[in-house]
C-alpha cells in the first residue's frame, strides 16, 4: 500500500469516530423523543427522520457509498425503486379498517 | 483427475464495473436483504395499520424494555465502528489493530445476542411467546408475532456475522501472509454485511419499543 493511501484511511477514521458519535448522539435523542408523549403521527414521523439520518451516515460512511462504483449505485437504485413499491403495497390493500388509501 | 476453478476479479477490479466479484455479490445480496426485511416492515404499517390503535400497544405497553433495548443499539453501534476500524487498520497495515478491532466486533455482536437471550427469556418466563401476550399472556397478539418474527431474523443475522467474522479472525488471517489484498476484500464485504445488519436494528429499535 502507497504511503498516500494509508493517509488517506488515516484521514477516514477521524470520519469513522465523528459518525459513531453522531450515532451515539442521534440513539439518546430517538429516545428521549419517544418520552415527549408526541402525537402517534409526529412521532413516527420523527422516528423515521431520525432512523433515516442514522442509517444515511452508516451507509455513507461505514459502508463507503459516498466514494462507490456506479455499478452499485444503479443495483441500490433499482433495490429502491422495488423497495418502495413494497412499502406501497398496504396503501393499496383492503384491510379490517377499510381500504388504507385513499384516507 | 483435477479442476481448479478460479473465480475471476477476486483481487482486482472488474474492468467493466469496476469493482471486485466479491463486492459485487454482496452488495446483490444486500440488495435481496433489503426486499426481505422490506417484506416484514411493509408487513408491520399493514398490520398495525389495519388493527387499529386500540388493539395494538406500544413497546412500553407491551412490556419490551427501553434502556436495555437502547444500550443494545449502543453495543451495535460501537460494533459498527470497531469493524470499519478493523478494516481500516488493515488498510494501515496494522495487523494487530486489526486482529483487536475484529475480535472486539465479534465480542459486542455477541454481547447484543446474550442482551437479546436475556430478553426472549424474560417475555418466555411471562409466558409470552411469538403471536401471543397482549394484552394478557394468553391473548393472540401480532404485537408479538412481528416483534419475534423481526428480531429473531436479525438475531439470526448477528449470529452468521459473528461466525463469519470468527472464521476470518481465526483461519482467514492466513490469507493476510500470502494474499493481502483479497484479504482487505474478505474484511470490507464482511463488513458490509455487518454494517446492513446494524443498519436493520436502527430501524427496528425505533418501530419495536418507542412507537
Amino acid at each position: 500500500m502507497s504511503a498516500s493511501e494509508a493517509e488517506h484511511v488515516r484521514q477516514h477514521v477521524r470520519i469513522y469516530l465523528m459518525v459513531f458519535a453522531a450515532l451515539g448522539v442521534l440513539t439518546i435523542v430517538t429516545v428521549a423523543i419517544s418520552y415527549l408523549d408526541l402525537p402517534t403521527s409526529y412521532a413516527i414521523t420523527i422516528a423515521v427522520i431520525v432512523a433515516s439520518v442514522k442509517a444515511s451516515l452508516v451507509g455513507a460512511y461505514f459502508m463507503h457509498l459516498v466514494s462507490e462504483q456506479k455499478v452499485i449505485y444503479y443495483l441500490l437504485l433499482l433495490c429502491a425503486a422495488f423497495f418502495v413499491v413494497l412499502m406501497l403495497v398496504p396503501l393499496a390493500t383492503e384491510t379490517g379498517n377499510g381500504p388504507l388509501w385513499p384516507l | 483427475m483435477s479442476s481448479t476453478i478460479v473465480i475471476p476479479y477476486q483481487a482486482e477490479a472488474h474492468p467493466l464495473t469496476g469493482v471486485t466479484s466479491g463486492k459485487l455479490g454482496i452488495w446483490i445480496f444486500l440488495a435481496s436483504e433489503i426486499m426481505l426485511f422490506g417484506a416484514l416492515f411493509s408487513s408491520y404499517v399493514l398490520l398495525r395499520v389495519g388493527t387499529g390503535a386500540e388493539y395494538w400497544p406500544s413497546g412500553v405497553e407491551a412490556g419490551l424494555n427501553v434502556p436495555i433495548g437502547t444500550v443494545n443499539t449502543l453495543i451495535l453501534i460501537t460494533s459498527s465502528v470497531t469493524m470499519v476500524m478493523s478494516w481500516a487498520s488493515l488498510k494501515m497495515d496494522k495487523f494487530a489493530a486489526f486482529k483487536f478491532y475484529l475480535g472486539a466486533t465479534i465480542g459486542l455482536g455477541s454481547l447484543f445476542l446474550v442482551v437479546k437471550g436475556f430478553e426472549y427469556s424474560a417475555k418466555f418466563s411471562h409466558h409470552i411467546y411469538p403471536a401471543v401476550g397482549w394484552p394478557e399472556a394468553t391473548d393472540p397478539s401480532t404485537f408479538f408475532g412481528l416483534y419475534f418474527t423481526l428480531t429473531g431474523l436479525h438475531a439470526l443475522h448477528i449470529l452468521l456475522g459473528v461466525l463469519v467474522n470468527l472464521w476470518l479472525l481465526v483461519y482467514g488471517a492466513e490469507l493476510w501472509k500470502t494474499e493481502r489484498v483479497r484479504f482487505e476484500g474478505r474484511i470490507e464485504i464482511s463488513g458490509l454485511y455487518w454494517h446492513f445488519v446494524d443498519l436493520v436494528w436502527i430501524f427496528l429499535f425505533p418501530v419495536l419499543y418507542l412507537l
